[in-house]
């Protein structure tokens, strides 16, 4: 490969993403810019290479995967993204045909996914994060704009085709808001990351309840704020089409303002729950049974107009919630 | 039989991980059976036994637990091999972040987790790197933003292998990853004359025989010193 005569200040210049690679291995390549990756790599010591387990065939091996992986990555965030997500029945855990032959999901719809614990939804979006072939227990198949996927999807760490949100997702990590949203912009190699974090920070913002500074360390965000973050970080900055939803709490944040931002910016919304609302904001829930899908059943007009009952009584609660935070008394008509 | 090599930093999710894979490659009616290394303490055993599944344990006590993992694992292979299994599994905690159990020609996987800090990938040495597959435990409940860059990570350490997701508790993931681990054409009857992927750190200095006195006159062997500077004026 052609990497090997290139001196790494040339490396770096024709990949700037190699820089990270450097870093994450712990080679300091201050001072040897001039000198080609396996020369630098032989200026080490027999001793530093047993100190600090260096593998040389390895890093050079590793760096062109590396290169390889990047320019791929590179090359999927100019493409368009996915259309449609078609899913083709396979049989629950008794072996039964499931109750639909095909279902299609296009991007920036919204499908509730409804059933018991322990009825089948795990499978199910483990079925479409493997975009299963009828090589799963449900002999299921995945079909990505009515196509065969590439096997991209399974196996780079990188490509993920699914994001998730869920309950119980907290950050953990000692950062400032700023901080946590550069992390993440660099590594899914925005260009601009300024622009970017402003970005999510407004969105973040019209979502929360409550607004918070840039300058907050994330772990120290309310439940509302920190879920009205992840979720505007995971539809403006997360590289994968499809997002799942497990439930969102009512509290402290606009669900239907999330849902919209998601499906604005072109993510195919799956949503487990079983709050009424958010049910029937979507077009359509996938039912499950036994560990299949018993049934699709579309929204009907009735039930749109349940749905507008539904949004006023979550408003009054809302209205009740902030005036409790202000601190003014309850009141008003009923 | 196949063998499957697992290492990870202590209480990453190496078990589960196992226990839930196992259960998927059960009903393939595949034999399995695991040999669980730890250092001075596992009750990892009772959790396999209680899922059916042949184990052995082996304690390192005061020595290296993986130069002892590499010292037994021809024997352990014999035990497998008379039990008839299909596939052999070794699970041992990375102690120090600088060994690797892993064999060439064996497959190995790498299980570490999401809450372990953004910086992991970076301390692991030859036990993350070398790996063929690395699985990402508890992504359940971090964000979808850490997931992404701690995967990110990894990758840069290393790119070849195949990284994947899994859910200790649910067992996302797990029937996904079964797939992955037998090989018929990775049958093998011993591991005898096969190659560690990185050779163990060395050591042998007088602690590693039993010194307890701490100075300069009673350091012998591999000794190495820190470099404090000349900053304390």
């Amino acid at each position: 490969m052609t990497m090997n005569n290139l001196s790494i200040r040339e490396l770096i210049e024709k990949y700037p993403f190699v820089a990270s690679y450097f870093e994450d291995n712990k080679l300091d390549i201050n001072g040897f810019e001039d000198y080609t990756f396996e020369e630098y790599l032989n200026h080490f010591s027999g001793e530093e290479i047993e100190n600090w387990a260096i593998d040389k065939e390895r890093l050079k091996e590793d760096l062109e995967a590396f290169i390889v992986q990047m320019k791929e990555f590179l090359g999927i965030k100019d493409e368009v993204g996915i259309q449609s997500l078609t899913i083709v029945s396979g049989h629950d855990k008794s072996k039964n045909p499931e109750g639909f032959r095909e279902f299609t999901i296009n991007k920036s719809e919204i499908v509730s996914i409804v059933g018991p614990t322990g009825s089948g939804k795990s499978r199910l979006l483990a079925d479409i994060e493997w975009t299963a072939q009828n090589d799963t227990p449900t002999g299921r198949t995945i079909l990505i704009d009515g196509k065969k996927p590439d096997m991209k999807w399974r196996y780079s760490s990188n490509n993920k085709l699914v994001a998730q949100l869920s309950q119980n997702m907290n950050f953990v990590m000692d950062l400032t808001v700023r901080e946590f949203l550069e992390l993440h912009a660099q590594s899914r190699l925005v260009e601009d990351v300024e622009a970017t974090i402003d970005k999510i920070i407004i969105a973040a913002n019209n979502l929360a309840g409550e607004k918070f500074d840039i300058e907050t360390p994330v772990t120290s965000l309310s439940g509302g704020q920190s879920r009205a973050l992840m979720i505007a970080d995971t539809a403006i900055l997360s590289s994968s089409p499809i997002v799942l939803i497990d439930e969102i709490e009512n509290a402290g944040i606009d669900r239907k303002k999330a849902l919209d931002l998601l499906v604005s910016e072109d993510k195919i919304v799956l949503m487990a729950t079983h709050d009424p609302t958010l049910a029937l904001i979507a077009d359509k829930r996938i039912v499950i049974k036994n560990g299949g899908i018993d049934k699709i059943i579309e929204t009907n007009e009735e039930e749109k107009a349940i749905l507008t009952d539904l949004e006023r009584m979550d408003l009054f609660i809302q209205g009740m919630r902030s005036k409790l935070r202000s601190g003014e008394r309850l009141g008003g008509k009923r | 039989m196949n063998i499957v090599i697992f290492s990870g930093p202590p209480s990453s999710g190496k078990t589960s991980i196992i226990l839930k894979t196992i259960d998927t490659l059960k009903q393939r009616n595949i034999n399995i059976g695991v040999v669980k290394f730890d250092c001075l303490y596992t009750d990892d055993d009772v959790l396999y036994e209680k899922a059916g599944i042949p184990v052995k344990k082996g304690l390192s006590g005061a020595l290296c637990p993986d130069h002892f993992f590499a010292s037994n694992i021809e024997e352990v292979v014999q035990w497998g091999l008379k039990l008839g299994l299909d596939l052999l599994i070794t699970e041992s905690a990375g102690l120090c972040n600088r060994c690797s159990p892993y064999i060439k020609q064996i497959k190995g996987v790498c299980v570490i987790d999401n809450l372990s800090g953004i910086n992991t990938p970076k301390k692991i040495g030859p036990m993350l790197k070398s790996a063929d597959i690395v699985v990402i435990t508890k992504g359940d409940i971090v964000s979808q933003a850490e997931r992404e860059v701690f995967a990110s990570k990894v990758s840069s350490v290393n790119p070849r292998a195949v990284t994947m997701n899994i859910n200790g508790l649910t067992g996302q993931g797990a029937y996904e990853l079964s797939t992955l681990l037998i090989d018929k054409e990775k049958d093998i009857d011993s591991v005898q004359g096969m190659e560690l992927r990185f050779p163990m750190p060395a050591a042998m200095c007088s602690y590693c025989l039993g010194e307890t006195r701490i100075g300069e006159a009673f350091q012998m062997g591999n000794v190495r010193k820190m470099d404090l500077g000349d900053d304390h004026e």
